[in-house]
């Protein structure tokens, strides 16, 4: 079996997905039960292919048996390997810590939650899998239409966030196909490594500069970097609590990840003018989505508007293109993923407890400790404290903007850090000093509680074998992914 | 609100028609891989056939003829039929490799049988959503 490992994970969640309406019908509690199975398989197939990259290399799986570049391609390399990993973990932790949560919030409909969560994490597990530009909008658009349904499925202001995140979402895979369309009108292929190959000869034309420009436009729409933004703070913020556990720890991730794959490796980005634009665009991303997360009032709109400033990490680093700029990006991706998630697990659990979003009405005093503690350890690495995860990407892109001679990246990065301590610690402040501290709430359920020691844990644990993290596994991911940017 | 046509002569058309179609959309289905059609245009004609159903004769005549269960249960379940016709492949070289299909012939003839094979999976599925979307439209239609 070892050898389909690309296409695995994708299949256990396509499988989960289909199945658990199904089993609903006759059985529905245990129709949640086995969704939750299903992302876990799909994990531990990931974290198998991870781990089979880094013992025989990588892989190239032609779907059907048709080879590329004609067939369709699934890739499974070190990068390709790890965003897997960080997608399927992230997402099982997820739908672990929303089920209680979907129950109450669906009722009946629970199961349906579940079934969508896994079509949306299909999508992106083929986004991170596909070796095919065209597969990939495929996959971008089989993620989207399930989110656009997930952040619509509690009813209220969410339809009107989940209309705006359609329409954007619609114009980012547009514009994404459109330049898709000018790169097969160029070359008359649609496979990454054809085109990575066929490309460099074609440097001088029109077509190759416009349809990078539309690729890059779409993604950055899909990933959310600032000023391209607009569908993700609504979104995030009136999702139901089952949700936004999920979308934002990962959806925003794998459109990264597309942007990482076909900016770097298929276009060969490091020498465009645009990768040196997208660089400044994630420090602007930084500095103005930190601001405006200091700003708000409403918790989740608080942590919509920080993840605003966090993908601006990964776009700095995308930009950058050194080794260890990319390895930073790599290991942001994972570690604001984990912070991220147990974030918003962890305030989903306090409003599905009754309280409300208001930051003023979120004091849980030391009642809890356990909740409150992971919340500390998940903002701890978003602010850049070791020995979190956080820390150690930002040190990566740190050196990645030294080494390029960026003094204005350079600070940017730092300006995010002390952004990012003062947004945390107005949650994490009214989490534990906040006046409404001695009002009841309602224990935060057990599994829920696991997920979040598991995330925090994580967050920790991760950090401090991030040496032989990046060693083994992004610096050759970063490796590849400039290596066959070059000429 | 869908109801019953009030002319005799559309209801008694489409009485004649939906058999038809019905039978036009398996025709479309099993040439679907040798000439112009497949599993999604067959699906959708089989699903259009039996909304024309509730259009004309009204949404009682559509659910006497459909159950929603059963439309959730095979909309899933012609995918469940694509993924494992496809993981019958993992015997062969790769996912959707169809020449590993068992049975007599050639791998020619497992290909065109796994071809086939997905093309079910499609229509039904196709067919199935669609049902199911017009039903859940009109129930919600019905109740304002």
């Amino acid at each position: 079996m070892r050898g389909h490992l690309p296409v695995l994970p994708l299949l256990l969640t396509l499988v989960g997905a289909m199945a658990t309406p199904i089993v609903a019908l006759v059985a529905p509690r245990a129709a949640s039960g086995l969704a939750v199975g299903a992302a876990a398989a799909a994990a531990l197939a990931a974290l198998g292919g991870l781990a089979d990259v880094l013992v025989a290399g990588p892989r190239r799986y032609a779907l059907g048996g048709w080879p590329g570049p004609w067939g369709i391609e699934l890739v499974l390399d070190p990068l390709s390997g790890f965003v897997g990993v960080v997608v399927a973990g992230v997402g099982t932790a997820a739908l672990l810590a929303g089920a209680g949560g979907a129950r109450r919030v669906y009722g009946d409909a629970a199961p349906t939650f579940h079934a969508l969560a896994l079509v949306a994490l299909t999508g992106y597990l083929g986004i991170v899998a596909s070796g095919d530009l065209f597969n990939v909008f495929v996959f971008l658009e089989i993620a989207a239409i399930s989110s656009y349904a997930l952040v619509a499925s509690g009813g209220g202001p969410g339809l009107v966030a989940a209309f705006r995140y359609a329409v954007l979402g619609t114009v980012g895979a547009s514009f994404y196909l459109l330049g898709v369309a000018l790169l097969y009108a160029l070359t008359g292929s649609l496979n990454m490594a054809d085109l990575a190959a066929r490309l460099p000869a074609l440097a001088q034309s029109p077509l190759l500069t416009g349809g990078a420009a539309l690729i890059v436009v779409g993604l950055a729409i899909k990933m959310a970097l600032f000023p391209l933004h607009g569908w993700l703070p609504d979104a995030y913020t009136h999702a139901p609590s089952p949700v936004t556990a999920l979308l934002p720890a990962v959806g925003t991730k794998a459109a990264a990840y597309a942007l990482a794959r076909i900016l770097l490796s298929v276009l060969g980005g490091g020498d465009l003018p645009l990768a040196m634009l997208l660089a400044w665009t994630g420090a602007v991303a930084v500095v103005v989505g930190g601001v405006l997360a200091a700003r708000q009032q409403d918790a989740r709109r608080l942590l919509a508007y920080s993840s605003v400033s966090q993908m601006g990490y990964i776009a700095i680093g995308l930009g950058l293109a050194g080794t260890s700029a990319l390895a930073g990006a790599y290991l942001h991706m994972l570690g604001h993923a984990l912070a991220k998630g147990a974030l918003f697990i962890g305030v989903g659990a306090l409003l599905l407890a009754g309280r409300r979003p208001a930051l003023a009405a979120l004091g849980l005093g030391p009642r809890q400790p356990v909740l409150g503690a992971c919340l500390v350890v998940a903002a701890l690495s978003m602010v850049g404290v070791p020995p979190a995860l956080g820390f150690f990407s930002k040190w990566y892109l740190l050196e990645g903007a030294v080494a390029a001679g960026q003094p204005g990246l350079v600070g940017a990065i730092l300006l995010g850090s002390l952004l990012a301590l003062v947004y945390m610690y107005r949650l994490t402040g009214a989490v534990w000093f906040g006046e409404s501290g001695a009002l009841p709430v309602a224990a935060t359920p057990r599994p829920v509680l696991a997920v979040l020691v598991v995330l925090a844990v994580a967050t920790l644990g991760l950090g401090l074998v991030s040496g032989p993290l990046v060693d083994r596994i992004l610096i050759p991911a970063a490796v590849l992914t400039t290596a066959a940017a070059g000429p | 609100m869908i109801e019953r046509h009030e002319s005799v002569v559309v209801t008694t058309f489409v009485r004649v028609l939906v058999p038809l179609a019905q039978l036009f959309g398996l025709y479309v289905l099993v040439h679907g891989h040798e000439s112009p059609g497949g599993g999604f245009q067959a699906g959708v004609i089989l699903g259009a056939s039996y909304i024309l159903v509730a259009l004309a004769l009204g949404r009682e005549a559509l659910e006497e003829r459909v159950n929603e269960r059963a439309c959730v249960a095979l909309a899933a379940g012609g995918v469940l039929l694509y993924v494992a016709t496809g993981a019958v492949g993992f015997a062969g070289t790769a996912f959707l490799d169809y020449a590993a299909l068992p049975g007599p012939g050639s791998p020619v003839r497992a290909r065109w049988l796994g071809i086939l094979l997905i093309e079910i999976g499609v229509a039904l599925a196709v067919a199935a959503t669609l049902v199911l979307i017009f039903c859940r439209l009109a129930a919600r239609d019905a109740e304002t």
